[in-house]
């Protein structure tokens, strides 16, 4: 091939030639490199299209009509739904149990799997079974882990107020009682969530090069100053990582409610999320459902823009 | 001596936080041991008084639960090879195709782990609802089979793959589909193996779509299918927790098995972007 380029290369025009073929060439080479491109992307583009995109939309067109008792379209309502949300208490209060829920979940889950991560961070024998038994809760799924809670809550028979008693303190109604309700349903989800979280900070703890620790050590630092000089700032992208993730998440909590409390006693526990599966699976008031689910998309969407402007710049990226 | 003393205080706090995890996992398992009598004594009992095998065998004639598990098996595992595969080429395209649109198109993808699935799931349950998908695998499994998280994953792993073998296999004439599949993905087992079992474990433990999407028995998942068993046998606590010990005990052994790709592997994309 070469020989014959160089061979077609002393006759003028037939250079000229080769010099188009070859830049035709290129051009279906790189043409065939972008519909190679466009190949390997198409299966995720058709699903995404199909089930997070086209439903963005069909969510907003459902939000502004009113479904009939079957869930077919009954009327356009306009920006109803909405002003009906924001002018009743019941989405107020379901919005303020989810923040209260988040409040009582995510910054203690995040500090016990901190802790627990940098305490099993180290090469003290045992640490590979710890390790084991704080991931544990990441295989536990929700419905799995509710049932065994559902059992050692109960107010008579369950183990949680024998303990009590053993300790002499009267039995608790853990999941029907107003005050205490959404204590234990978060006490369950923070023990649910503890593996993602540690499993997260322990392999970002794993990340820091062993021969900071050992500068600090010559320093003479002391195992809690390394920890809050040194170890903090070095995972803060984790931390900030698990803290958007759990903040969302909390925001989308479903399964635990659903088995635990069903959102009562007297709605105390009735996050958005249940509030929505009501309106729209139980109701089939899709419309309602749709505009309360764009409405917690906003807020997830502005607490996270937040916590981004917040919080990052005090984020340590090496 | 000082440094005795702070061993003995971690090893303390350690063992303490260790029984506070693990009490109800072990309250469950011991009392899917017990006869009915045991389980439902007061005082509690610890341990159960002899290995009550049967508990397991009652259970399994009392709901399908083989069959539940069988269901969430295929679910789970028809899902992560499908996000695999997707994830895999869409990340191959971002890291080593250049075609137009791909930043624009790189961006759209991280946008859609933005879009909560409340938002999604009305219209996809419609959606599901009018293909006649309903009480299908189809309509358990199709939705989930992209993932954008999964590609991210990959694609930061792709691009810290040594970047001089593939250019020489480029240059011995190695074709984009060679090169996934003879290069890329032999060299990225870690990575996929770290999605996989993400993924597995995800779909194993997904519980608001296929309590949707579901209605007959011979397509519930285990989740479905095992809070269905607490409100029908909610006497006989033994088997309930027989129930559950069935239950758990795939996804305990998978991450027996998967937690040291699951360590190493998950922050490697989702924290250094």
């Amino acid at each position: 091939m070469s020989v014959l380029e160089k061979d077609l290369g002393n006759l003028p025009d037939a250079a000229a030639v080769q010099a188009r073929s070859g830049r035709r060439e290129r051009k279906a080479v790189k043409w065939k490199e972008h519909l190679l491109g466009y190949l390997f992307l198409s299966p995720s583009l058709l699903l995404f299209g199909v089930f997070l995109f086209y439903p963005l939309l069909r969510s907003v067109y459902l939000s502004v009509h009113v479904t009939d008792p079957r869930g077919r379209i009954a009327a356009f309502v306009g920006m109803d739904n909405f002003a009906e949300l924001l002018s009743g208490d019941k989405f107020y209060l379901s919005l303020k149990v989810t923040l209260q829920f988040t409040l009582l979940t995510a910054p203690g889950c995040i500090l016990i799997a901190l802790i627990l991560a940098a305490l099993t961070h180290s090469k003290l024998r045992g640490m590979k079974t710890f390790q084991f038994i704080f991931s544990l809760p990441i295989a536990i799924s929700v419905s799995v882990g509710s049932i065994i809670w559902m059992l050692l809550y109960h107010p008579t028979a369950g183990n949680l107020n024998y303990f009590l008693q053993l300790l002499g303190a009267s039995p608790v109604k853990w999941l029907s009682d107003p005050t205490w309700a959404l204590l234990s349903v978060s006490a369950v989800t923070v023990w649910m969530n503890l593996g993602f979280n540690y499993i997260v900070l322990l392999s970002g703890l794993q990340a820091v090069p062993e021969d900071i620790y050992d500068s600090a050590k010559i320093d003479g630092a002391g195992p809690l100053r390394t920890f809050t000089a040194l170890t903090l700032p070095l995972v803060s992208p984790t931390v900030f990582f698990v803290s958007i993730v759990s903040i969302i998440n909390a925001f989308q909590t479903f399964g635990q409610i659903h088995i635990l409390t069903k959102g009562g006693p007297v709605n105390t526990t009735n996050v958005i999320v249940y509030n929505i599966y009501r309106d729209a699976f139980v109701n089939f008031q899709f419309g309602t459902g749709s505009a309360q689910a764009l409405v917690l998309f906003a807020v997830i969407l502005i607490l996270t823009v937040l916590q981004f402007r917040l919080f990052e710049r005090k984020v340590h990226y090496q | 001596m000082r440094h005795r003393l702070q061993s003995v205080l971690v090893y303390a706090v350690l063992a303490v936080s260790a029984v506070l995890v693990l009490y109800p996992v072990y309250y469950a398992i011991t009392a899917s041991f017990m006869t009915q009598a045991e389980a439902s004594a007061y005082p509690p009992k610890m341990f159960p008084g002899g290995l009550h095998f049967d508990n397991f065998l009652q259970v399994l004639h009392l709901v399908p639960i083989g069959r539940f598990i069988l269901n969430s098996f295929i679910v789970s595992a028809v899902i992560m090879l499908g996000q695999l595969v997707t994830a895999s080429l869409a990340a191959y395209a971002f890291s080593f195709i250049s075609f137009k649109g791909k930043n624009a198109l790189f961006a759209m993808f991280l946008s859609t782990m933005m879009i909560p699935w409340e938002v999604t799931v009305i219209p996809n349950y419609l959606t599901v609802k009018s293909w006649g998908w309903l009480d299908t695998y189809e309509g358990l499994i199709v939705p989930f089979l992209a993932t954008a998280f999964g590609t991210f994953l990959l694609r930061q792993f792709f691009l810290q793959l040594p970047a001089g073998l593939f250019e020489a296999a480029r240059i011995d004439g190695c074709g984009h589909l060679r090169c996934f599949t003879r290069i890329v993905l032999p060299l990225s087992r870690p990575a996929l193996a770290t999605l996989g079992v993400y993924s597995f474990l995800t779909h194993w433990n997904m519980y608001l779509w296929p309590l949707l999407v579901t209605n007959g028995e011979k397509m519930r998942t285990v989740q479905i299918g095992i809070s269905m068993l607490q409100f029908e046998e909610m006497t006989s606590w033994n088997l309930v927790l027989a129930g559950i010990t069935l239950a758990m005990l795939p996804s305990l052994l998978l991450l027996a098995a998967g937690i040291k790709q699951l360590v190493r592997g998950i922050t490697a994309g989702a924290v250094k972007g």
